[in-house]
Parts: C-alpha cells; sequence; structure tokens
C-alpha cells in the first residue's frame, strides 16, 4: 500500500464579496497517494484553482480537513504554513515566476535560502544537481532572459525539485508553451513521475491531463468525475510523431 | 532563515538593479557629505577664532576707560583718562589673582626710515607687556626695566613694518626708524602673528617702553589702558572681581554703575565669538540635515516602487516558504544597505569637499569623530524610518494576489 501523500476530507472554502457569500469549494473528498500523477481539470469558476491554492497552503480552507503528509494543515498558522510550502511543497506556475537580471543556477538556490538547515556549499551543489536533472547543465548561468520559454520553465522545475518535496504542484504549466515544448516539459514530468515523484497538476487542455495518470474533474465547487486515464500517451512518444521543424 | 542569507537576497537584489541602487544613495550622499563639510567647516571657524584669540591669551584680563557721566555729560570712553600708573602699582600689589600687569598707550601715525615712511601704530608697556599680549621677540632682545625708567628711545618693530621700512628680509636691528620726530633705536623684531580674525595685520606694530611713548610721543600723564594675565584662565572671574574693587577703591567710586572703567577678559570674548559661529554652524548644519531628509524621502520613494514592482518576486518568495518577516527584513535590510553604503560614501565625500575648501578658499576645516558618529546614525535611522512603511506593505501581501499581479 503506498503512502497517501494528500488526504482531504469535507473540504469548504467561502469568499464574502460584499455581502454576497461564494462557496468556491462544496465539500471536497481526495486522496492523493506517493507515485501519483493527478491532473485536476475544470472550467474557470469551477473551484480548481482555490483547491490548488490550499493544496499549496497558499490558502486556508473554511472548513474540513486537510492532512499533508501527516500533517493536519488546516490548523496551521501563517508562519507555519511558510514552512511547510518551503519543505513539503514544490510550484510550477504557467508564467514561470523566475527572478529577472538573477542566473538560473541562483533561481534554482532560491528556496534552500529560506531553510535554516542548508549551508551555502550543500545549496549549490542541490541547485546544480536539480538542473542537471532538468537538463539544463550548461544553462546554469544564463539569465531567464537568455532562456527560452521551456528552458525558463525547466529551470522552475528544478527550483520546484530543489528542496526534494513531497509532491510538486504545477499550476497551467504548459499554458505558456507551444506544443512541441509542452510536450517536452510533460516528458520532463513523466520522468520525474516514473522516478517517484507526487505530481498534481493543474490544467485545462484535455490532451495534456491524458498524459498523467488519473485526472479529477472539477464543476461548481465539487468534484463531479474521477478516474484512471486508461489511454494514457507518452511525451516521448508524442515528439517523435510531431512534423519535424524546419530552420 | 540566517542572516548571511537575508544579506545576500538584499544584496543581490540591489546588484540587480545598481544604477538605481546609486541614484537612490545619491541623495544621502549629497546629504551625509554636506552635513559633514558644512560642520566641518563650521567647526574649523569657530576653532580658528578659539586659537587667534587664544593666540592673546586666554588668561588675558585688560581694562579699558569706562564712559561716566560728569556734571550730567556723558563722556565718550575713549576721552576718559581715568587710568593712571597708580591704578597700575595697586593692582600689581593687591590682587593675588593677578600674575602679571602692564599700562598700556599706544599711538598711530607715520614711521620714517631713510627715505620710506609706513603708517603704523606704536604700543608703549613694560616688560611684562609683551609676555601678557603673547608677543615674541623673534629676533634681537626685549627692552629692560631700566630703559623703562629711563625712557630709552629703543623700540621693536613687527614683520609688516620691517617689510615696508627696509624690505623684505632685512635686518633692521641697530637701524633707527622716526615715530612723530622722535628717533628710535631698533633694538629687536616681533615674531610674525598674521592676521587675526578681524582681517587686522598683527605684524604691523611698533612695541617700546610705555614711558617712551607716553611721556616723548603722546606727553600725556594717564594710560589708555591696563593689560593682566590671571593666574589662569578659569581664575579670569577672580582677577576681574580683585581689579574692580582696586579700581573702584582708587577712584573712590562705592556704586560699581558709576564705574569709569570696563575690566574685561579674553575668555568671555572668545566665548562670545564662538557663541556666534555656533548659531552659523547649527545653521549650516540644519539647511544639510533637510537635504539628507530629502534623501531619506527618496529612499522611501525608490523601496515603494520596488516593492510594487516586485510584487510577483514577493509572491514567489512567499510561496516557496519565505515569511512575512523575511520579506519585511529583506526591504528593510535593502533600505538600510542603500542609506548606511550612502552615508558611509557620504561621509567619505565631506571629508573630500571639506580639504578641497579649506584647500582653496583657505578655510580651516575641523571634522568632529562627533558629526561623523552623528550622521552615521542619522542614515542608519533614516534607512530604518523610511524602510519599514514599504517593507510591511510587502510582506502583509497576500502571496495569491502576489503571484498573480500584473
Amino acid at each position: 500500500m503506498d503512502k497517501t501523500i494528500i488526504q482531504v476530507a469535507g473540504l469548504r472554502k467561502e469568499f464574502h464579496v460584499g455581502d454576497v457569500t461564494v462557496h468556491a469549494l462544496k465539500g471536497i473528498d481526495l486522496t492523493i497517494t506517493q507515485g501519483e500523477f493527478v491532473a485536476i481539470m475544470g472550467t474557470s469558476g469551477s473551484g480548481k484553482s482555490t483547491m490548488l491554492n490550499i493544496l499549496g497552503c497558499l490558502d486556508k480552507p473554511t472548513g474540513g480537513d486537510y492532512f499533508l503528509d501527516g500533517i493536519n494543515v488546516a490548523g496551521l498558522d501563517k508562519n507555519q504554513l511558510a514552512e511547510v510550502r518551503n519543505l513539503k511543497l514544490g510550484f510550477v506556475f504557467q508564467a514561470y515566476n523566475l527572478l529577472p537580471r538573477t542566473s538560473a543556477l541562483e533561481n534554482v538556490e532560491l528556496p534552500l535560502f529560506y531553510n535554516p538547515r542548508v549551508k551555502t556549499r550543500e545549496r549549490r551543489d542541490r541547485a546544480r544537481a536539480a538542473l542537471e536533472a532538468v537538463g539544463l547543465a550548461g544553462r546554469m548561468h544564463h539569465t531567464p532572459a537568455q532562456l527560452s520559454g521551456g528552458q525558463q520553465q525547466r529551470v522552475a522545475i528544478a527550483r520546484s525539485l530543489v528542496n526534494d518535496p513531497v509532491v510538486i504542484l504545477a499550476d497551467e504549466a504548459t499554458g505558456n508553451l507551444d506544443t512541441r515544448t509542452s510536450y517536452e516539459i510533460m516528458e520532463l514530468f513523466q520522468r520525474l513521475n516514473d522516478q517517484g515523484k507526487t505530481i498534481v497538476f493543474v490544467t485545462h487542455e484535455p490532451d495534456i491531463a491524458r498524459l498523467t495518470k488519473r485526472s479529477i474533474v472539477f464543476r461548481d465547487g465539487h468534484v463531479i468525475k474521477q478516474q484512471a486515464v486508461t489511454d494514457r500517451l507518452y511525451a516521448s512518444e508524442l515528439i517523435a510523431a510531431l512534423p519535424v521543424e524546419n530552420d | 532563515m540566517n542572516y548571511t542569507n537575508l544579506l545576500k537576497i538584499s544584496g543581490g537584489a540591489l546588484l540587480r538593479n545598481k544604477m538605481r541602487a546609486f541614484l537612490t544613495m545619491l541623495g544621502i550622499i549629497i546629504g551625509v557629505a554636506s552635513v559633514i563639510a558644512m560642520l566641518g567647516i563650521g567647526q574649523g571657524s569657530k576653532q580658528s577664532i578659539r586659537e587667534q584669540m587664544s593666540g592673546m591669551g586666554t588668561n588675558l584680563v585688560f581694562v579699558m576707560p569706562g564712559s561716566q557721566q560728569r556734571g550730567g555729560v556723558q563722556m565718550g570712553p575713549s576721552n576718559m583718562q581715568s587710568l593712571t600708573m597708580d591704578d597700575v602699582t595697586a593692582i600689581a600689589k593687591e590682587c593675588p589673582h593677578v600674575a602679571a600687569v602692564s599700562p598700556e598707550v599706544r599711538s598711530s601715525g607715520q614711521v620714517v626710515a631713510g627715505n620710506k615712511n609706513w603708517p603704523s601704530t606704536i604700543y608703549g608697556g613694560n616688560v611684562a607687556y609683551m609676555g601678557i599680549k603673547k608677543i615674541e621677540v623673534a629676533d634681537g632682545r626685549l627692552f629692560t626695566d631700566k630703559e623703562v625708567h629711563a625712557m630709552a628711545k629703543v623700540c621693536l618693530v613687527g614683520q609688516t613694518v620691517v617689510d615696508n621700512l627696509f624690505g623684505e628680509g632685512a635686518d633692521p636691528i641697530g637701524q633707527t626708524i622716526r615715530f612723530k620726530k622722535i628717533p628710535m633705536l631698533i633694538i629687536g623684531v616681533l615674531a610674525e602673528k598674521g592676521e587675526n580674525s578681524f582681517g587686522q595685520d598683527q605684524d604691523d606694530m611698533i612695541i617700546a617702553p610705555y614711558t617712551t611713548v607716553q611721556r616723548r610721543i603722546l606727553a600725556i600723564d594717564h594710560i589708555q589702558g591696563i593689560y593682566t594675565s590671571a593666574t589662569s584662565e578659569e581664575e579670569s572671574e577672580l582677577a576681574i572681581a580683585e581689579i574692580s574693587t582696586v579700581l573702584r577703591r582708587q577712584h573712590k567710586i562705592s556704586n560699581p554703575a558709576d564705574d569709569d572703567f570696563r575690566v574685561m577678559a579674553q575668555a568671555e570674548l572668545v566665548k562670545m565669538f564662538t557663541s556666534i559661529s555656533d548659531v552659523l554652524t547649527m545653521l549650516l548644519g540644519a539647511i544639510a540635515g533637510i537635504s539628507l531628509l530629502v534623501g531619506g524621502i527618496g529612499i522611501m520613494n525608490i523601496m515603494f516602487v520596488s516593492v510594487t514592482e516586485r510584487t510577483r518576486e514577493i509572491g514567489l518568495r512567499m510561496a516557496i516558504g519565505g515569511k512575512s518577516i523575511h520579506i519585511m527584513a529583506q526591504f528593510l535590510i535593502e533600505s538600510m544597505m542603500l542609506s548606511v553604503s550612502g552615508g558611509i560614501v557620504g561621509i567619505l565625500l565631506g571629508y573630500l569637499i571639506s580639504y578641497v575648501v579649506s584647500g582653496m578658499m583657505g578655510w580651516p576645516v575641523v571634522i568632529t569623530s562627533q558629526s561623523v558618529v552623528l550622521s552615521f546614525l542619522v542614515c542608519s535611522a533614516i534607512g530604518i524610518f523610511f524602510g519599514w512603511y514599504p517593507a510591511r506593505k510587502a510582506s502583509a501581501l497576500n502571496p495569491i494576489d502576489a503571484l498573480r499581479y500584473e
């Protein structure tokens, strides 16, 4: 039996906009175990972004329980949440969110700055290793402006890996990329998943979701469909099938 | 999170915006440099006044004839003939806090030597006179008690007089000059003192025995002033009291309001003039302080821009585990780095300006460690004060909103 990484039970989230109360999440039950590759899907307003914010410990639920790696996150305060984010979570954003005019290596080092247990030497070594793992060994001292979109996203993925998180949360991580680069990034995610990383991937593209192992569909604050991906695709095969680019 | 990491983060952020960081620092640099330079110039002028006036001896206490009403007529002080040699003798005998005393008589007129002449002033005193007024003999000798008694026609001349009558570098000792038709033998040359703080040439003088000046040149019985040395600067006040008592008895005055003399201490004059320069220094310092304040506001302005511009960075830092306190510390350290490094550069620049000014304008400059420490503390405080609000704004951001900020 695989270890449970994320367990959500009866999770509710309400927002107060003026006098109106918006029920963004209306009682979500969800379990994600180690080694899973989950796609969270849904149209805008379905609650998937709110779900991701709560899973990412950036926001606190109004009610219900959320166990992350055995810790009940719902009861933690702001600073404890920051620590959880630092040690347990890796984020990959649609817009990469790298620091400008800062080398790839320094960008990847960033989460380790907030981890007091990591010393300078170890920080550098781990950042190097993470960049090598995403295939950017030769680009360590390039700034984001000197990197392509796909390479920038790889730096961001290396950054999410560097603290060895229990789960990587990717928010539309291929949204800003062309088809080929998207597949390349997805290939990287599939490889990391094969190595045992748990990945939660928010997307609204059904063909990207087919590259994962399980899809969870949100609508109006409810999970309306949860199913294993039966006709799973492999990014490496998709790339091979793409027409050869003429440079 | 350790401090080294915070310093690295903040330093890195500043290095990414070198030009902007430098321009922001410039406000502080100019502010601190002007504070240092202004205070330096102010302190310098104060010290030079003090030095020059002390050049005449800080324990100097002197008596001038004072104005007095005679039968309802107010007399001008210069017309008064109230001081006599008897007063000098009485002061010498009865005032324990007076170390030395000399009469003073003086006369202005043309000095003639050969075919040259020069307008100067001849001062008459006794053998203690030059000691009291801290005038030294550079060459030759001082006149003796015997020569004072004999109304000897001898004198010592200042360098300006030598230059104008005998040419620069000439040795006038043994030569004769005439002052109001009285021929006098030069027995010594006075050590150079230069100009005093009022621009008066202190080398344009002749010193002779007071008897010679009083009897032979002026043909008067009274004296024009009494110069004394108090036993120390602190005892000047005691000396003034003793001299006043003696003179009142000598002049048969019972009510101090009727005094026909004025007793003053050099120490008081020094205090008066330095207080004027203190006021000036404060004014200059205040103006420079305002520019420092403006520099501080510049830092706050840039920090606000920086927080707004880096909202996404702040969101990211929070998402990857930065706590509010880390974000706050980062921006606070950034603003302190700006202000403190600006302060250090400003202090160096202030030194430079001070020395250039003193070199070019000939103004004395004194930079006290006080003003350096003060301006350094002020700019550290500015860093915290003006950095605090933007830093708080940054740390209060909601990471979800900050990450989506466009």
